[in-house]
Order: C-alpha cells, then sequence, then structure tokens
C-alpha cells in the first residue's frame, strides 16, 4: 500500500475502532477490552511499515498528504511525518495497547466508554503529530483535551474532578493565546503573499520581523511550556497524574507532555527562530531549574506516584535543555529523550499501578521488602527505575549524554547543572526502590502479595526491549531523526548570526507592540 | 400615490406571507375546531413552516427591492429566513413535546410563533427602518404573551411584564433614535442613509450619531448586549423552556440581522465612528455574561447568561466590520441555533412536569442513567465552550478571524480568554453528568420523538459544521 495513505488509515483506524466499538452491548465487557487491544495492536502493527520506509536521511516531509478541507478560507488537510514527528508517531502507537492492557482490571466500571475515550484519545494524539496544517493542528490540540478530561475526570481518584478540571483550564490558558497567534500568522502570511492558507510549510517560508516574532514565539510558548510542562507551569501535572488512572498517567505521561516539547521543535523553533535564540536563555535557565527543582521535590514525595510525576519535571527539563542548547546532537538527544520518558516513565507508572491494584495505597511507607514476595516484579521495577535514571545501557543515559554533551558545547554551565539533576535522580529513585522493595517484610497485608501475571508481565516486556534496544544501539532510532534536526540545527545557526546584526538596539524595543500585520 | 404590487413583491415575501397566512388560519382553527383538532396545531403550524421553506427556494438568487424600496432580497435575506425557519420548527417541535408534560393550554402557541417568526423574517428582509421597526414589533409582541404562557406561574408572569415594560421602553429609544435618523437622512430607506453616511463620512452631524446610538440601544436591548442585558436572566428563567429556546435564538438572531442590515452594512462608512463603543459594548458583554454563567446553578439561568456572553462574541464579528462580517456572523447564529436549541431540548426533556427539575443537580448522573441525552448535551456544552471539532470552534473562529483581519488583536485576546472562562461553567453540567452520582432516584421520562428530532438534528448540525463547515461558508461568502 502506499505509506501516505497508509499513514491516513493508522492515524483513524482507532477512531473507526471507537465507532465499530458503540455498537458493541455494554455488558460485553471482554469483548469491549478485546476489541481495544486488537484495534490498538492493530493501529501499531500498521505503523510499522511507516517507521521502516521512513527516509531518515531527507529532511523533508514524508508520506504527505494535501486534501483541500476548508477551500474559502484556506485550511487545508495537510498531514505527514518527518524526523521530528515520526519516533513521537511510533511512540504513540506503541504505547496505546499497553494501556490498553494495563486497565485490563484496573478499570471495572463503565468499561465501554472507557475504552471509547482511550481509542478517540489515540486518534486526537497521532493527529497532533501529523499535522502540518496549523488549523488542523489545533483542533486535533484541543480535541484530544476532551477524552482525556474524561479519563481524569470520571475513572480517576478521589480528587479527580479537580484534577480533570485543572488540567483543562491550565491547558486551555495557553491555547487560546496559541489560537490568536495562528489566526495572526495567518493573516501576516496574506499580507506577504496574498494567499490565505494555514499551510506550516508555506508559512515557514515568510521572513516574520524580529519585532512580531517575539510576541509569536511568546503566543505558541505559552502553550507548549504549559503543556510540557516547564517550571513555573508544572503545578496541574502531579494533580492530574495522581488522580489519573494508571493509563490516564501513562498516556499523559508518555506522550501528551511530549506535545509540548514537539509544538517547540515544530512550531516555535522553525517559525520564529531569531526569537528562539533570543528567548533561548530564559528558556534554559526554566529548564535547569525545572531539572534541580523538579528532582528535589521528588525526593521528598510520600507517594510514590507523585514522586513519579515530579519526576517528569525534571525529565522533560533535560528535553527543554536540548532543545533550547540548538546543537544537532543535543536536539536529537533531545528528541530520544522524549522517547526515553515515554517509555521509561510510562513503565514507572504502569509499575505503580500494579502495586496499587494489588494494596490500593501508594504510600512509600506502607511497603518494604516487596522484593521477597514478588520477585519478577522486582526485576523489571529495577530494569525500569535504572533506565529512568539513566543508566549507561539503558535508553536514559544515550538521551541524557546526547543532550549533555549537545549543550556543553554552548552553555557548559548549565550543562554541569544538569549533570547535578542525574545525581538527584539517582537519589530519589533508588532511596525509593530500596525503601519499597527491599529491607524487611514488616507489614502483614505485603506478605501475600502476589507476583505480576503473564498479562502484567507482557505489559512491562515491550517496553523493557525498546529500553534496551535504544541503549545499546540508538542509531535504529537517531538515523530517522539525523537530517531533519541537521537542517533545524542550520536554521537555528543562521539565526543566530541574523540576530547579532539585528540586535543593535535593546532588547526592550522589540517588545513595544507595533499593531496590525 | 397609487402603490402598485406585482409578482415580484409578492415572491419576495412568499415565505413571510405564507407563514403569516397559517397563522391566522391556525388562531381560527383553535378557536372554532373541535376538540379533537386541537392537537394537531402544532404539527399544523410545522407543516406551515415546511411550506415557507419551500417558498424561501423560490428567493434564492433574486437580488433586488420590493414594494418600493421597503424589502429587500439578497442572499442574505434568503439565508436568514432559512435560519428563522429552521428555529421556529425545531422550537415546535419541542413544544409537542412540552404538551405532554405540562397542563397548560397551549392553543395560540403555535399561532404566536407563526407571528413572531414572519416578524423576524420581514426584519431580515428589510430595506426601510420602517420595515425593521414593524417587523421587531411583530415578533416582539408576539414574544411578550408567550413568556408569560404558563399563567399560573408567578415566575412566568414576572417575566412576561419584565420583558414587555422593559421591551417597551426599548422600543421607546429605537423609535427615537430612528426618528433622529430620519430627520437628518430625509430617508427611511436605508440604501440613501448608506448614501448619506458615505457622503459625509469625514463630518458626520452630531445628530445623525446620536440617532444611531440610539438605535443601538433599542437593538442592544434586543440582543442582551451588556448593560442592557438585565431582563434576560428573569426573563429565560420564567418563561416555558420552549418560549426560552425559541427566544434565546430566534429573537437574538433577528435582532443580529437588524443590526447587519442598519450598522453593519448601512452605516459602514463612518464604522470608525461606532465601532469603538461596540468594542467596549463587546467586552463588556463577553465578561459579564460568562463572570456571572460561573455561578449559576439553574440551568435556564445559566443558560441566559451564556446567550448574553455569546451576544457579546457575535458583536466581535460587528466591531470587525470588513468584509467578514456579514459572513461570520451569520456562520455563528447558524451554529448557535443548533446548540442553543439542542440545550434547551435536553433542559425540557430533563426539567420534566411543572419545570421543576432545572437545577444542575438534576443532571447528575445522567450520563448512565440517561447515556444518549447526557452524549448530546455533552456535544452542546463542548459546542457553546468552543471545543473543536464541534461548529461551536468553527463558529469563534471565524468570528476572531474577522476580528483580527481589522487589526482588533486586544479584542481577540480578551475574547478567547472569555471564552476560556466559560469552559468551567459548560463543563461543569459535563462534570454533573458523568462524574457524579444521581441526586435522586426518580427516572427522568423517556425522550419523546419530538424532542428526539430536535437533538438530532441539532447534534448532526454541530458535528457537521464543526469537521465540514467549507460548504456553508463558501455559500455564506
Amino acid at each position: 500500500m502506499e505509506m501516505a495513505s497508509l499513514l491516513n488509515y493508522t492515524t483513524f483506524l482507532p477512531l473507526l475502532g471507537a465507532l465499530i466499538l458503540l455498537m458493541i452491548p455494554k455488558t460485553e465487557e471482554v469483548l469491549i477490552k478485546s476489541w481495544a487491544f486488537f484495534v490498538t495492536l492493530t493501529t501499531f502493527l500498521l505503523s510499522l511499515p511507516l517507521f521502516h520506509n521512513f527516509d531518515g536521511s531527507r529532511s523533508s516531509i514524508q508520506f504527505e498528504t494535501i486534501k483541500s478541507w476548508i477551500p474559502s478560507i484556506g485550511a487545508g488537510y495537510h498531514v505527514g511525518l518527518d524526523g521530528i514527528s515520526i519516533l513521537l508517531y511510533l511512540l504513540t502507537t506503541f504505547m496505546m495497547p499497553l494501556a490498553v492492557l494495563s486497565s485490563w482490571s484496573a478499570i471495572q466500571n463503565r468499561v465501554k466508554e472507557y475504552m471509547l475515550a482511550m481509542l478517540v484519545l489515540e486518534t486526537g494524539m497521532l493527529g497532533v503529530f501529523i499535522s502540518l496544517d496549523l488549523l488542523l493542528f489545533y483542533i486535533f490540540w484541543e480535541t484530544m483535551l476532551i477524552p482525556m478530561y474524561l479519563l481524569i475526570g470520571v475513572w480517576g481518584g478521589p480528587r479527580r474532578i479537580y484534577a480533570a478540571i485543572k488540567f483543562v483550564l491550565y491547558t486551555m490558558v495557553g491555547s487560546v493565546l496559541m489560537l490568536v497567534a495562528i489566526l495572526y500568522l495567518y493573516f501576516l502570511h496574506y499580507n506577504f503573499t496574498g494567499v490565505y492558507t494555514f499551510d506550516l510549510l508555506q508559512i515557514y517560508t515568510i521572513d516574520i520581523p524580529f519585532g512580531l516574532q517575539l510576541w509569536l514565539f511568546l503566543a505558541f510558548a505559552l502553550a507548549f511550556a504549559i503543556k510540557v510542562p516547564m517550571f513555573p507551569f508544572h503545578t496541574w501535572l502531579p494533580d492530574a497524574h495522581v488522580e489519573a488512572p494508571t493509563a490516564g498517567s501513562v498516556i499523559l505521561a508518555g506522550i501528551l507532555l511530549k506535545m509540548g516539547t514537539y509544538g517547540f521543535l515544530r512550531f516555535n523553533l522553525p517559525l520564529f527562530p531569531e526569537a528562539s535564540v533570543h528567548f533561548a536563555p530564559l528558556f534554559l535557565v526554566l529548564a535547569v531549574i525545572g531539572i534541580l527543582y523538579g528532582a528535589w521535590i521528588s525526593m521528598v514525595q510520600r507517594d510514590i506516584k507523585k514522586l513519579v510525576a515530579y519526576s517528569s519535571v525534571s525529565h522533560l527539563g533535560f528535553v527543554m535543555l536540548g532543545v533550547f542548547a540548538f546543537t544537532v546532537p543535543s536536539m536529537q538527544g533531545g528528541l530520544i529523550q522524549m522517547i526515553n520518558h515515554g517509555l521509561s516513565t510510562g513503565a514507572l507508572f504502569l509499575a505503580v499501578g500494579m502495586i496499587y491494584e494489588r494494596r490500593h495505597t501508594r504510600e512509600i511507607r506502607e511497603f518494604g521488602g516487596v522484593t521477597r514476595v514478588m520477585p519478577v516484579f522486582a526485576t523489571l521495577f529495577l530494569i525500569v527505575c535504572l533506565s529512568s535514571l539513566g543508566l549507561p545501557g539503558t535508553n536514559g543515559f544515550v538521551g541524557e549524554f546526547l543532550i549533555l554533551v549537545g549543550s556543553f558545547q554552548v552553555v557548559p554551565a548549565f550543562a554541569v547543572l544538569a549533570t547535578v539533576g542525574i545525581i538527584f535522580a539517582a537519589v530519589y529513585l533508588l532511596w525509593m526502590f530500596r525503601r519499597v522493595m527491599f529491607g524487611p517484610l514488616t507489614r502483614e497485608e505485603n506478605k501475600n502479595l502476589v507476583d505480576l501475571n503473564g498479562r502484567e508481565v507482557a505489559t512491562l516486556l515491550p517496553i523493557i526491549v525498546f529500553i534496551f534496544w535504544i541503549g545499546f544501539y540508538p542509531r535504529t532510532f537517531l538515523d530517522k531523526t539525523e537530517a531533519t534536526i541537521s537542517r533545524l540545527a542550520g536554521t537555528m545557526e543562521k539565526a543566530r548570526a541574523e540576530l547579532h546584526l539585528e540586535k543593535q538596539a535593546p532588547y526592550w524595543k522589540y517588545l513595544v507592540w507595533k499593531g496590525n500585520p | 400615490m397609487p402603490i402598485a404590487i406585482g409578482t415580484t413583491d409578492l415572491i419576495s415575501i412568499l415565505p413571510i406571507a405564507i407563514v403569516s397566512l397559517f397563522g391566522v388560519y391556525l388562531l381560527l382553527q383553535s378557536v372554532f375546531a373541535p376538540r379533537m383538532n386541537r392537537i394537531l396545531i402544532p404539527y399544523l403550524g410545522i407543516l406551515g413552516v415546511g411550506l415557507a421553506v419551500v417558498g424561501n427556494f423560490f428567493l434564492i438568487g433574486m437580488e433586488g427591492t420590493a414594494f418600493e424600496g421597503m424589502v429587500r432580497v439578497d442572499r442574505l435575506t434568503v439565508v436568514l429566513n432559512f435560519l428563522f425557519l429552521i428555529t421556529a420548527a425545531l422550537s415546535l417541535l419541542i413544544t409537542i413535546s412540552y404538551h405532554e408534560g405540562e397542563h397548560v393550554e397551549f392553543l395560540e402557541f403555535t399561532p404566536l410563533v407563526l407571528f413572531s417568526t414572519a416578524g423576524m423574517m420581514v426584519m431580515g428582509s428589510a430595506e426601510s427602518l420602517m420595515t425593521i421597526f414593524l417587523g421587531l414589533e411583530t415578533m416582539s409582541i408576539a414574544l411578550y404573551v408567550m413568556a408569560g404562557f404558563r399563567r399560573t406561574n408567578r415566575h412566568s408572569l414576572e417575566a412576561a411584564l419584565k420583558y414587555f415594560l422593559l421591551g417597551a421602553f426599548a422600543t421607546g429609544f429605537l423609535l427615537y433614535g430612528m426618528a433622529l435618523t430620519y430627520g437628518m437622512v430625509g430617508s427611511t430607506n436605508l440604501t440613501q442613509i448608506a448614501q448619506y453616511f458615505t457622503q459625509n463620512a469625514l463630518d458626520v452631524p452630531l445628530v445623525a450619531l446620536m440617532g444611531l446610538a440610539l438605535i443601538i440601544i433599542g437593538f442592544g436591548f434586543k440582543v442582551a448586549l451588556v448593560p442592557f442585558h438585565m431582563w434576560t436572566p428573569d426573563v429565560y428563567q420564567g418563561s416555558p423552556l420552549p418560549v426560552t429556546a425559541y427566544m434565546a435564538v430566534g429573537a437574538k438572531a433577528a435582532g443580529f440581522a437588524a443590526i447587519l442590515r442598519v450598522i453593519s452594512l448601512s452605516a459602514f462608512s463612518i464604522a470608525f465612528q461606532w465601532s469603538e463603543i461596540l468594542w467596549v459594548l463587546a467586552v463588556l458583554t463577553m465578561t459579564v455574561g460568562n463572570v456571572v454563567a460561573l455561578v449559576q446553578d439553574n440551568i435556564k439561568r445559566m443558560l441566559a447568561y451564556s446567550s448574553i456572553a455569546h451576544a457579546g462574541y457575535i458583536l466581535v464579528g460587528v466591531v470587525a466590520s470588513n468584509d467578514q462580517t456579514v459572513p461570520s456572523v451569520v456562520f455563528y447564529l447558524i451554529v448557535y441555533l443548533f446548540m442553543n436549541l439542542g440545550a434547551f431540548a435536553v433542559a425540557t426533556m430533563v426539567a420534566g412536569q411543572n419545570e421543576r427539575r432545572v437545577n444542575i443537580q438534576y443532571y447528575r448522573g445522567l450520563g448512565y442513567t440517561q447515556p444518549l441525552l447526557a452524549l448530546a448535551m455533552a456535544v452542546f456544552m463542548f459546542s457553546l465552550a468552543g471545543f473543536p471539532p464541534t461548529a461551536g470552534f468553527i463558529g469563534k473562529f471565524y468570528i476572531f478571524s474577522a476580528a483580527l483581519q481589522s487589526g482588533y488583536v486586544w479584542l481577540v485576546i480578551l475574547g478567547v480568554i472569555n471564552s476560556l472562562i466559560s469552559v468551567y461553567y459548560y463543563l461543569n453540567v459535563v462534570v454533573a453528568m458523568y462524574m457524579q452520582q444521581p441526586v435522586d432516584e426518580k427516572k427522568i421520562a423517556p425522550v419523546l420523538p419530538g424532542v428526539g428530532v430536535v437533538i438530532l438534528v441539532a447534534v448532526l448540525g454541530i458535528v457537521y459544521l464543526g469537521i465540514f463547515p467549507g460548504t456553508m461558508l463558501s455559500v455564506l461568502r
């Protein structure tokens, strides 16, 4: 089959699956779960040829589809993959079947609605990664909020309603301003070329004046920074993670957060290169604060899930450090680190979910010595923890190493501080592991814990395969991103040179509002 | 001067005539007919509206004025006629189901809907200030009566009286404004008014501006702009639900039709004079509507404040005053029709006998007791909040893009922030339906076919216009 249409089919297959799911009677829970698993697994299998056929030596968009959609305003259905999106696309299709598997026994009520939300969510997420039309992107970006909101709000923990609304409102604060910026770009492109279009590739070509770039950059950056989440916009994250059901946390951490960092690479850097260079110091500082702050907060958590949630702030700080260092290795590392975080943190949440299902608590002090009763779990959990803290031989090391190497060339001080963050990561993860898994088996309730069953092992095992695959042979994945990232780095290099010339006037001069496009 | 009425004249008011004639016929029917036939009256009303829809097809492609420059037929007329007729038909369908729950005699109800629909269509096809006034009064007087239809209910009577008194007051403003404008222009014809403003664009006499300001106040009352909105919550709350639905959609659309005709199209050349005032009104209307809606726990009052907020969004399109104004406003009105009528239809079903269950707490657990009804309500709420892929998003998007095209960046930013505020109270309904336990075990009556059709049409409209707005947008352009 032609790859472009395969991309479209893969993206909308989950939605189709959801429509068929509507016809299955509510009481057939096993059938519903199996169907959802089947659909997500098929989606993953269908996405594999995309990865295989993707040519990493080309920086252009591949598997492209351009169809007119709302011709009267110049919005099109323009989708495709490039080196930035291919891995994230695969990560999404890969994580979804695992998320469905992990909900097998955790979700007891309203199974049908749950699986519907999952399937709709998958199409929304895939759509975000393939959209190359600003309006289309925005629609997927916002649509995705609805199922995620329901997942947290309906199947979440005790404070789920608060967490769900906080999640939606925080995300929307950023995205409504992004919408204004999108419209502004639209008219700006019209003023330059006389053509009304939302097509991203065409909007890339216009040369936006520096003063305007700063504003538009900020509008986009707010939306993405909240999503990442960067310090100080991270406060929604612990609430959403702690209250969400396991699969919700896995998707949230594994995929949704990546949309923020993806947004920076896809929109902020190429659209506003000079503004990106201009604001880079700010973002680098915030990234490093995020790394250290996230790690420190993780250290003092009593709840394992909260600990993992805050560790995301720290890990995503690494990604942002890599992105805003603008070198090829750092950005490639950032991209790989997005995947790593999706795998490792996703697996951590799965593991937390597994013991929560058994004990209905996530308090660290409630455990101790679990290794004795759950040896298989202990092994897998340890591997996941080690990959999350970046032990050489696991995926985490590759990403962090590339980021540090890349950023050391331009901002050595920040790279050094970030390295300290890795040490803290080892501290909080291993300390938690020791308290939960080792030591004497003091609690009566823990003595009867049952080890993982086949389904649970099958949920974690595929992730562990990739943890080692990326750890030992990252080239499979890095090669796909090489050309795209090199070109982006080239753009940033040029912008840096141009900004040097332009920056004769004090920067605040540019922040004065200049009026219409 | 002898007035000759030709075929063109008659065709241009064909839908208006059909609806009016049916109104008169049904009024007589309800007085003289035997009891048996009374149930049929709303159905006959729908038939009349259907015939008018057919009649409206004859207007497609016509371009010009009729009745000595009193009536204008153009694409806007045709689209607005369709909009008003669909509103009337859907409202009548809600009424049919309402009958069966409420023990109120609804005999004259159908003719009144038809009359006020005729009034709305007159407003939409006006070419003269006099025509607008005629249509406005026909519409309003029928609505005053309809608001007080639950004769035994104190709130309903309060609503009718309040609506009537304040409405009459606003009419005074409007008439005074029209008189001043006429005094300066020397004609009530909108084309001539437009010419006058173009000629005097640089130095508009103060009296003419006064006239325009008073007209804006008059219309502002009808569409519930802040600070002329005080009547809205009480009237919406007190009126029977089908009337509220009809009023919220029809009267607002008619008011905006008049605003488009008089302000946007006729006073186009002096936009710089009024756009700043409307800018302030739009921000006030959006903000007050949304902020007050946050604390409502009665669904009717919540939707009332939400309708105020939506008037604010639509006004943003008027402020833009460029070639996107008319298409964006009309598109929004169409979207607004579906999502609001839909929401009121669900509210009617939930409210039950004597509208006892209008509090949001009665929506708790609806997602599990009435899954389809709740799903539809969720679609309406997400659309009202402006989430893609519903039509509510495209509507807002189009309005805001019109404003941004004219360079109103801050207005758009305030608009999107408002839209953000509104998410909270719309999602409150979703929270109640899906995330909370039912407050009482009493079952809601199964959805009746009439309301079912309305809900289905509304959902399909919202989803279709949300995902494939292309066709509709190119029709409106």
